[in-house]
C-alpha cells in the first residue's frame, strides 16, 4: 500500500470515529464504514481503528473473524449469498445453489477470476415464507428460480459496463 | 490522586466492570445483607456476592475452570453450575450475584451430571497425553477428570494434533491442542496486563484463541511476562525450556557452568515440592544446584546491588544536570530498567519515552557481563568455556538474555535463562527432594549480599533498596534514623500505584565511591525527591498516560515499574497456580530474609566495594562500566506490517 493511501484511509477512518465516538462500542459501525468503502479490512486497517478507539487490535480482529459481512479478506464486487436454512431448503434452494455454480463456474465459498462474484452460503434471511431467497449485496431477492437466477446474473453483468459504480461506495444493486 | 487507590480503576476496562453487579444506592431499603443457604448452611452476605464466593465461606467447594482470583469473571465454562431453587436451569455459581434469598444446592443429580458432561465434551477437544505433558500433576482439568472419575471418553478423543505447536516466540510456547477455551489468557493479557495479544476469534466450534492477525508470537506485540503462562488451568501455554542445553553444559567437563539465583525464585520453588507458599529455601538451593552439579551458585543479589549503585548513581547524576548544569535534555522521571517485561513494553508502547530508562541493565545481565569478565580474569578462566545460566522467576528473561546487544563481554552475557518450575524438574530429575537439603552458602567472590537486593523480587523492592542507598549516600545518615529497621515502608505492599516523597534536609560528605562524579551535595538542599512504584502492565500503562497529560507522576524523579503483578514473585516463570494469597506468602518470604540479613544496603556489600576496588577502578557510570553494565533500548513502536 502506498503511503499516500495509508495516509487518506487513516483520515477516513478518523473521521468515522469522530462521527461515531472514540468509545471501544463504535468499533462495529467503523469497521461497517471501511468495509462499504474499501469491501474489506486489512490489517493496517485494523491497527489504527485499534489505537483510535484506544482498544488492541487483537480485539479488533477478533470482531472481524466474527461477522460473515466485515472481511478480512477482498472478495467479489457482487456477493451473493443464499439462504441454507429449513425452509428455503424445502422450496428448492439446491436447484438454486446448482444454477449459481453453474453459471457462474464457481462452488460455494470461491470468487470468480475476473473478481466480480463470490458465492457464499447465508444463515436465515427472514423470507422463510417467500424462499429460497438469496441477498445480492445489500439487495433481497424471494421465490427464486432458476430462471430469474439468470436474469440477476445478468443484471449484474450490464451494470459494469454501462455506470459500473455509482461512485466507488454504493453499488448498483 | 485518589483515582490511582481506587481499586477499580486500576482493573479491568469499563466493558469488563460491567459485568459486574452494581449494589445499589440506598442499601438501607433492601438491606445490606442477603441471606442465601447453601447445601442447607445458612449465611448472610453482602449484596452482590456471587454463590461462589459465599459458598467459599461455608466451606463448599465448587469446581471451577474458567473462573480466576485475579480475573474478571467470564462464566464460560460452566463447570461451576449450581442448582438454584426456584430456577428451571443450573446456573453458573461464578457469575451470579446474589441479590434476593435463595437456596443453592451444589452437587445434586443434576449438577453431576452436567458437570461430567461439560468434562466429557472438553476432553472430546482436548488433544494430548497427560504422561507427555509439563503439566502432569498440576493440570486443573487433570484434576477435575480425576474428581468426577472420568473413567472412558463418552465423545471420542483425539487421536491426532490439530494444530501445530507455535515455537516462534523465545519465551512462550502455545499449543492449542490443549486449548480448553476458557480464556483465561485472554483475560489476562487484555484485562490484567493490557498488552492485548490473545484474543478469541470466530464462532462456536471454529472459535480459537489467536494472536493478531494468526501471526506465530514471535511476531506480535508480546511482553512475554508469562502471565497467560501461570494462568492456563492446562498445558497450552508453557514457558520456552532449555534444561536439555544446561544439563548437556554440566555434563561436558570443558565447560564451567555457573548459575546464578534470584530472590524470587527461592521463596516459591518450595511450592513445586509440595511446600506451602511462602517458605524460602534459599541454602538449601545453594546445596541441590551443587549436586546436580552447578560448578558455582552465584547470587543474584550481588548484582541487584550493582544495579542499585548503578541506576541510582545516574539518577544523581540526572539530578545534577538538571539542578546544577540546568540541562534542558535531561528527561524525568527516570524509569528503572529492570523487569525486561516491563522494558519491552515501553519499547513498544512509549517508544517516545525511551530516554527516561535508566540505562543499567537488568541484575541478570549485569551477572553475566561480571562473570564473563572479572570472574574469568581472577580464576583465569578462558570465558568462552564459561556457561552462564540464571534462576529467574521470569519468562521475558529468556528473550532478554537473547536480545544481541546483550554480548559486551564479548560473549553472550548469558546464556541460558532458567525459570523456577524449570530447576525444580531438573532438582527433581537429579533425584533430589529439595526440602530435605542440608543448607549451604553462595560461592565466593559475589557470595555477601545484602537484604535490599532480595528485595528486588516484590514490588516496591528497588525503590526501596535505591532509597536506602541514596539517603546514606546523600545525607550522610543512617536509613534507621529515618525508617525504623530501615523498612521504607510506604513503597511497600500491593497497591497499584504507590507514591513516596522525600525531602532532603541536610546533606553529608560525598562518599569515597562517588568522589570521582560529585564534589559535594550541596545542590541537593531543600529539594524533595518524588518517587513511585507501580506493578503490573496496566497499571505501568495508566502512569505513562498520567505522565503524557502531566499529572503528578509526571513531577516524580524515579518510578519504579515491574511487568508482573505483585512484581517478580508473581512472574510468569513462578510456579503455577498464582493467586493474590500466594502472592503475599512468597512476598512476606522476601521481607523476612531481607530482615535477617546483616548488610541491608547495597553500597554496603563489601563484594561491590571489592568490585570497584579491583575491576571497575573509576567507578559507578565510568567508561567501562557503561560498556559492560549498561545498555540502550530499540524503539520498536505499535505496529505490525
Amino acid at each position: 500500500m502506498l503511503v499516500s493511501e495509508r495516509e487518506q484511509l487513516r483520515e477516513n477512518i478518523e473521521q468515522w470515529v469522530a462521527q461515531y465516538g472514540s468509545d471501544r462500542s463504535a468499533l462495529i459501525p467503523v469497521l461497517q464504514e471501511v468495509q462499504r468503502k474499501y469491501h474489506h479490512i486489512s490489517e493496517y486497517v485494523m491497527q489504527v481503528v485499534a489505537d483510535t478507539l484506544n482498544i488492541h487490535p487483537v480485539e479488533v480482529y477478533g470482531v472481524v473473524s466474527f461477522y460473515s459481512f466485515i472481511g478480512l479478506r477482498p472478495k467479489g464486487r457482487f456477493i451473493i449469498r443464499l439462504c441454507r436454512t429449513i425452509s428455503c431448503a424445502m422450496q428448492g434452494n439446491n436447484r438454486i445453489a446448482r444454477q449459481l455454480e453453474n453459471d457462474l463456474g464457481i462452488h460455494f465459498g470461491e470468487t470468480t477470476p475476473d473478481g466480480n462474484f463470490t458465492l457464499e452460503w447465508a444463515n436465515c434471511l427472514g423470507m422463510c415464507d417467500r424462499g429460497p431467497a438469496m441477498l445480492v449485496n445489500d439487495r433481497i431477492f424471494t421465490q427464486v428460480t432458476p430462471e430469474s437466477v439468470h436474469e440477476i446474473l445478468d443484471e449484474c453483468r450490464k451494470a459494469f459496463g454501462a455506470h459500473t459504480f455509482q461512485g466507488e461506495e454504493t453499488c448498483p444493486l | 490522586m485518589a483515582e490511582f487507590y481506587d481499586k477499580e480503576s486500576v482493573r479491568a476496562p469499563m466493558s469488563q466492570r460491567l459485568q459486574r453487579f452494581e449494589p445499589p444506592s440506598d442499601t438501607q431499603a433492601i438491606g445490606a445483607l442477603v441471606s442465601v443457604t447453601i447445601d442447607g448452611k445458612e449465611l448472610k452476605v453482602p449484596l452482590g456476592t456471587t454463590i461462589l464466593e459465599a459458598s467459599k465461606k461455608v466451606g463448599v467447594r465448587i469446581p471451577t475452570l474458567c473462573y480466576h482470583e485475579d480475573l474478571c469473571v467470564a462464566g464460560v465454562c460452566r463447570i461451576c453450575v449450581v442448582e438454584v431453587e426456584g430456577q428451571p436451569r443450573l446456573q453458573a455459581s461464578c457469575a451470579y450475584p446474589i441479590t434476593a434469598p435463595i437456596k443453592v444446592k451444589t452437587h445434586t443429580r443434576q449438577v453431576r451430571q452436567a458437570r461430567r458432561h461439560i468434562l466429557d465434551l472438553l476432553l472430546s477437544k482436548h488433544y494430548g497425553e497427560c504422561y507427555a505433558c509439563f503439566r502432569n500433576n498440576n493440570c486443573e482439568l487433570q484434576a477435575l477428570a480425576k474428581e468426577y472419575g472420568v473413567d472412558f471418553f463418552r465423545f471420542g478423543h483425539p487421536e491426532k494434533p490439530r494444530y501445530r505447536i507455535d515455537r516462534s516466540s523465545p519465551s512462550v510456547i502455545r499449543d492449542m491442542d490443549k486449548c480448553i477455551l476458557c480464556r483465561r489468557c485472554v483475560r489476562t493479557c487484555i484485562d490484567l496486563q493490557e498488552v492485548g495479544v490473545l484474543e478469541v476469534n470466530q464462532r462456536s466450534n471454529r472459535s480459537k484463541v489467536i494472536t493478531f492477525g494468526e501471526k506465530p508470537l514471535g511476531d506480535v506485540i508480546c511482553i512475554n511476562c508469562g502471565q497467560c503462562i501461570n494462568r492456563c488451568p492446562t498445558g497450552a501455554l508453557r514457558a520456552n525450556d532449555p534444561t536439555d542445553d544446561v544439563w548437556a553444559a554440566i555434563d561436558d567437563p570443558t565447560k564451567h557452568v555457573v548459575i546464578q539465583t534470584a530472590p524470587s525464585p527461592r521463596a516459591g520453588i518450595g511450592e513445586c515440592f509440595g511446600l506451602e507458599p511462602g517458605v524460602p529455601l534459599t541454602f538449601e538451593m545453594n546445596t541441590a544446584l551443587r549436586r546436580c552439579g552447578f560448578d558455582k551458585v552465584f547470587d543474584t543479589n550481588f548484582s541487584a546491588d550493582l544495579t542499585i549503585i548503578e541506576e541510582g548513581t545516574e539518577l544523581l547524576q540526572r539530578l545534577h544536570k538538571a539542578l546544577v548544569q540546568k540541562d534542558k535534555m535531561v528527561r524525568f522521571p527516570q524509569f528503572t530498567s529492570c523487569s525486561p517485561g516491563w522494558v519491552k513494553f515501553c519499547e513498544h508502547f512509549y517508544p517516545e519515552f525511551l530516554d527516561h530508562l535508566s540505562s543499567a541493565k537488568s541484575p541478570q545481565q549485569m551477572f553475566g557481563a561480571v562473570i564473563k569478565t572479572y570472574y574469568a580474569k581472577l580464576n583465569d578462566l578462558d570465558p568462552k568455556n564459561i556457561v552462564t545460566v540464571a534462576l529467574m522467576p521470569c519468562s521475558a528473561k529468556k528473550f532478554e538474555c537473547n536480545r544481541p546487544e546483550m554480548c559486551d563481554s564479548g560473549y553472550k552475557d548469558i546464556d541460558y535463562g532458567l525459570t523456577t518450575r524449570e530447576l525444580a524438574q531438573m532438582i527433581s530429575e537429579a533425584g533430589i527432594y529439595l526440602p530435605a537439603m542440608p543448607k549451604s552458602d553462595f560461592d565466593d567472590p559475589f557470595g555477601t549480599a545484602t537484604g535490599s537486593g532480595v528485595i528486588f523480587g516484590a514490588t516496591g523492592g528497588v525503590m526501596e533498596a535505591a532509597l536506602r542507598t541514596v539517603i546514606e549516600l546523600v545525607c550522610g545518615i543512617q536509613v534507621e534514623d529515618l525508617f525504623a529497621h530501615a523498612d521504607i515502608t510506604p513503597v511497600r505492599g500491593f497497591d497499584g500505584i504507590r507514591f513516596m516523597e522525600l525531602p532532603i534536609k541536610k546533606v553529608g560528605p560525598v562518599p569515597e565511591l562517588l568522589k570521582g562524579l560529585f564534589e559535594d551535595w550541596d545542590w541537593l538542599v531543600g529539594a524533595t525527591l518524588k518517587v513511585a512504584v507501580a506493578h503490573g502492565t496496566a497499571n505501568a500503562k495508566r502512569v505513562m498516560e498520567d505522565i503524557k497529560a502531566g499529572g503528578p507522576c509526571s513531577e516524580c524523579h524515579f518510578i519504579e515499574f515491574m511487568a508482573c503483578p505483585g512484581g517478580c514473585l508473581g512472574g510468569g516463570g513462578q510456579p503455577i497456580p498464582t493467586s493474590p494469597e500466594i502472592r503475599a506468602a512468597r512476598a512476606r518470604a522476601i521481607y523476612a530474609e531481607d530482615a535477617a540479613y546483616e548488610v541491608r544496603k547495597s553500597h554496603e556489600n563489601p563484594a561491590i566495594v571489592r568490585l570497584y576496588t579491583e575491576f571497575l577502578t573509576e567507578g559507578p557510570c565510568s567508561h567501562l562500566s557503561h560498556h559492560l553494565l549498561h545498555t540502550a533500548y530499540t524503539p520498536r513502536g505499535k505496529y505490525i506490517v
